[in-house]
């Protein structure tokens, strides 16, 4: 058993290193945590403060993590405090100025919500811990064997450098009511209904026949990027070669379909192409103003959530386009000179249990979908996962099944950089 | 002794780290940061600047943006003065002016954007009724891409400031003797005003209008609210660069805040050259003599503007707290259609934590900045001398743009092992609250009457208890406000919070900031009433308590 296998430390020095990191770091005393002997780590994260650094932008999101912190604290006698970040990027810039000053063992970031280009930067610059994402216990409910989306974050293999926590895909929603047009002319449900556009090509018809309501998050929003991956997978007949660097390929010719349909696309877009939000949530607003009809999200939930939160009309419905859209899965990352290493994969490891997992995908809770591969849990745990059908704000049964796998993430930053040569500035 | 020592230590308190956050900026800026890398100096970061697309137009909009709004300012309050001198309208203003100050920038640029936006409450009160609309017109207001919605939110913050600083120098001029010596040679009111007080009163105030040139060519959180987009002003881009996760921008930006630097020195140097050419044509409008013309127009004009300025602030206010309890509001609807406090409800358990912090750093760097104003003050009586070079000092926190050396004052911090604490958010926040609390409390300070000392001292009262008997009593009211004026410039800051803080660190600001993030105008509501409302307690304190203590003292009560 790993529980009795010999530590050369005291019992009290873990408690030690919880109070004093910097006099016992500094003395070289704390050695990292060893993620293959859990009961130490166990152990050791008893007492530890545990820095969280996660995006804030979504109130539900917060609420979630708070609930999570009361739940470490129970059960593991973890303190953990939500830094609210509105970029996850200004977490990875501090990371980077402790380095920058020669801080490799004190920092101030414990925990990191992440994927995608953030943790491609992260990795290259040898910023994070690990690898640790095998050695949780819970991380085996996910069967990256079988699943292998939650061991890849845009095509790069984590291996172990962050573990899995939720995921996103590209989901649609629009106004059911709009669709019946202006009182003066209001359909009714006899008369044959448009129906909303099923791929990036019915997305250009659909838009010149209602000029206005529809745009897309300005780049380099997260949201926004998507969407050019998005049409550019549906666009280009080349997709091999979206998933590699994208220095191996031409970047013009893959691309030039992209701009093609956006040169199109933009003067049919709200305030003419001109203008666009600045992220998803603003894209909510507008919806919820009604300046648009039809938008997307990254979050398949966020519908039915802001329905119950006012924000959008009962009439709001969600589909996913008969050709699939982009999703990902996001984790949760160790910085390398984090104080509480042991805490913070305690606190990885939790995010990973059932119970975690079942509450965040509840729609009264947050609504984001779980990592576990739910059907091989056990049929206790398997109930809890239960969707709420019922909602008719919520995707269909289903409908989250064709997910199109990201670009390697070096496309992400070559989209945003020609969006932004062609359109910024104009 | 220790006196003595103030004035030092606020210059080394202000001057050192933004001296130490410049040079942090200034080497990335050429190519040096060994931990990304950067070992040899380059011109590189300049050319990835110069390349940048709409790289031109931000520069443009920073620096017009800056002069165009102070420009506005200035002119609504000095027409705003020579128009309603002693009128109703005056003593309401003056009421209003510390409550519209003290407003944080963020909440003030929510509230004008929820106004004006095609969905906002302008439109919705006129449609469908006039407009015919039933969805929100597809009109560019909101972060129009000539940035003048951004110079409206601009004005609407400037005004006050201008105003109270103006108010805070007229006395010194004896304005209606002035007023009254043009006007028995014919001059109608408000010409009077412009031709004989104006002159003598923009000298004065020409420090505040600077750091309003500044300010307003460098700001940060409304142009993110209402600038431009594509490209946005050289300050949010210049955020963003920081924040970019391609670890490599941090060169770019360092440029972009050496850059940012130079606009605003070049702002400053185009409204000096602004100045010279209005004084020469206020020379020939003066010299002509003419004492009618244009008297009513002024006068209503002077009128108009400062209402429109401080109604829209107050109509903004009001319509944010309609979408704090709003149910689902749809365009045109003026109303919601139901109420509901779930939102402040779900609000409430969370504002603990970030009031807490927020009253304990806005105290702390207020206490500390009172105490060494004062003591400087103190000092200037007791030794006879004004530190008028190093007042230029004094402004520099409030000149020198909080982009260009904030970042750098970052890895500055990073590298002494200070760890993010609220100690140094304090430390941090007291390089913005300083200026203004010295900049309130020094004309009072200096004008109290030098008898009333001497006086003391002749009935053999020592120095020190001159201080604390006589001056200080004296001084409560002025020194309330220069207090409640620190706490709102302290409740505002979220740059030096966020930064300095780690982020670990919320405010009741900084929490707005990252829940806007989140685009649901009723949680932003919410967050931006509570960061709006919380100044106003420093400033009910600072009015409410000398007419307390000093409740049969008349004279002690401070101005109305």
């Amino acid at each position: 058993m790993r529980a009795l296998s010999p530590r050369p430390a005291p019992r009290s020095v873990p408690r030690l290193a919880a109070l004093l990191p910097a006099l016992l770091t500094s003395t070289g005393l704390s050695a990292a945590p060893d993620p293959a002997d859990w009961p130490a780590v166990l152990e050791e994260a008893r007492g530890q403060t545990v820095y969280w650094y996660a995006w804030a932008g979504d109130q539900r999101t917060n609420d979630y993590i708070d609930w999570v912190a009361g739940r470490v604290d129970e059960r593991f006698g973890i303190d953990l405090e939500h830094v609210k970040v509105g970029n996850t990027a200004e977490a990875v810039s501090r990371v980077l100025a402790e380095k920058q000053a020669g801080n490799d063992d004190a920092g101030n970031v414990d925990l990191i919500w992440i994927n995608g280009e953030n943790f491609a930067a992260m990795k290259e610059s040898d910023l994070l811990f690990g690898p640790f994402a095998r050695a949780l216990p819970n991380f085996a409910l996910t069967r990256p064997a079988d699943n292998p989306e939650v061991v890849t974050d845009f095509t790069l293999p984590t291996e172990g450098y962050e573990s899995p926590w939720g995921r996103a895909q590209i989901t649609y929603y629009y106004d059911s009511d709009a669709f019946r047009g202006d009182s003066h002319e209001r359909l009714e449900d006899s008369d044959a209904l448009d129906t909303p556009p099923q791929s990036i090509h019915e997305l250009l018809d659909w838009a010149q026949a209602n000029p206005g309501r529809f745009t897309y998050p300005r780049i380099p929003d997260f949201t926004g990027s998507t969407f050019l991956k998005q049409a550019l997978i549906e666009l280009t007949d080349r997709d091999e070669a979206l998933y590699a660097p994208v220095e191996k390929s031409d970047f013009a010719a893959v691309t030039a379909p992209l701009w093609d349909y956006l040169d199109a696309l933009h003067p049919h877009l709200w305030r003419s192409g001109r203008q666009f939000p600045a992220s998803g949530p603003e894209l909510r607003s507008l919806m919820g103003d009604g300046a648009l009809t039809l938008a997307f999200t990254f979050i398949p939930s966020e519908p039915a959530a802001a329905v119950a939160d006012y924000e959008l009309p009962e009439s709001t419905r969600s589909y996913v386009p008969a050709s699939g859209t982009l999703g990902n899965v996001h984790f949760v990352a160790i910085p390398y000179n984090s104080p509480h290493q042991a805490g913070a994969m305690v606190v990885a490891d939790y995010l990973l249990s059932p119970e975690a997992q079942a509450t965040k995908q509840d729609l009264d809770v947050w609504g984001d979908r779980t990592v576990l591969d739910v059907a091989q849990l056990p049929a206790e745990d398997r109930a809890r996962f239960a969707l709420d059908q019922a909602n008719p704000a919520m995707l269909p049964a289903g409908a989250l099944e064709r997910t199109l796998p990201e670009p390697h993430p070096s496309w992400m930053t070559a989209l945003q950089d020609a969006w932004q040569d062609r359109y910024v500035g104009q | 002794m220790m006196l003595r020592l103030a004035p030092m230590l606020i210059v080394t308190l202000l001057v050192a780290p933004i001296l130490a956050g410049l040079a942090m900026a200034l080497l990335p800026a050429f190519g040096y940061l060994p931990a990304l890398g950067g070992e040899a100096f380059s011109l590189a970061p300049w050319r990835a600047l110069a390349a940048q697309p709409g790289i031109g137009r931000s520069v443009a909009i920073s620096l017009a943006g800056g002069l165009v709004a102070t420009a506005i300012s200035l002119s609504v309050v000095l027409l705003y003065l020579a128009a309603a001198s002693g009128s109703r309208l005056d003593r309401w203003i003056r009421r209003l002016v510390s409550p519209l100050l003290s407003i944080p920038h963020a909440a003030a640029a929510f509230g004008l954007a929820f106004l004006i936006a095609p969905s906002g409450l302008l439109a919705r009160l006129a449609s469908p009724s006039m407009t015919g609309w039933e969805r929100p017109p597809d009109l560019l207001i909101v972060q129009d891409p000539w940035g003048l919605s951004l110079i409206a939110g601009l004005v609407i913050k400037e005004v006050p400031f201008l105003l109270l600083m103006s108010l805070a120098a007229l006395p010194q001029l004896d304005a209606e003797r002035r007023v009254a010596m043009a006007r028995s040679l014919g001059y109608r009111p408000a010409i009077a005003w412009l031709k004989v007080v104006a002159p003598a009163l923009y000298p004065l105030i020409r420090l505040p209008v600077f750091a309003v040139v500044a300010y307003a060519s460098s700001v940060v959180d409304v142009a993110m609210i209402l600038g431009p987009t594509l490209p946005p002003t050289l300050a949010v881009s210049i955020l963003t660069w920081f924040s970019d996760p391609d670890l490599d921008q941090r060169f770019l930006a360092s440029a972009g805040a050496i850059l940012q630097l130079g606009v605003t020195a070049t702002a400053l140097l185009a409204w000096w050259g602004l100045e010279r050419l209005m004084a020469s044509l206020m020379k020939a409008w003066i010299a002509r003599g003419g004492r009618r013309r244009g008297e009513t127009s002024l006068h209503l004009t002077g009128k108009l503007w400062i209402l429109l300025a401080t109604g829209v602030a107050f109509a903004g206010l009001g319509g944010l707290a309609i979408t704090s309890v709003a149910g689902f509001w749809r365009f045109p609807e003026a109303l919601p259609r139901s109420v509901t406090p779930d939102h402040w409800a779900q609000a409430l358990p969370a504002l603990g934590g970030p009031l807490a912090s927020t009253a304990l750093i806005a105290l702390g760097a207020t206490l500390l900045a009172a105490v060494l104003v004062l003591a400087a003050l103190e000092n200037e009586q007791r030794t006879g001398r004004t530190a008028s070079k190093a007042l230029w000092l004094l402004y520099l926190p409030l000149i020198v743009p909080q982009i260009a050396f904030l970042f750098g004052l970052v890895v500055v911090m990073e590298q002494l092992g200070t760890r993010p604490t609220h100690g140094l958010i304090i430390f941090g926040h007291l390089l913005f609250v300083l200026p203004y609390v010295f900049l309130s409390l020094s004309e009072a300070y200096r004008r109290i009457d030098p008898r009333w000392t001497r006086l003391a001292l002749t009935l053999g009262a020592s120095r020190n208890a001159v201080f604390w008997r006589v001056r200080l009593p004296m001084l409560l009211a002025p020194l309330l406000t220069a207090c409640a004026v620190g706490l709102a410039v302290s409740i505002g800051q979220y740059l030096p919070t966020q930064l300095l803080g780690a982020g670990r660190v919320t405010t009741v600001t900084t929490e707005a900031v990252s829940l806007a993030a989140g685009g649901n105008r009723r949680v932003i509501g919410v967050w931006a009433l509570v960061q709006a409302c919380l100044p106003l307690v420093g400033f009910v304190i600072a009015i409410g308590l000398p007419k307390l203590l000093w409740s049969n003292r008349r004279g002690m009560q401070g101005a109305p």
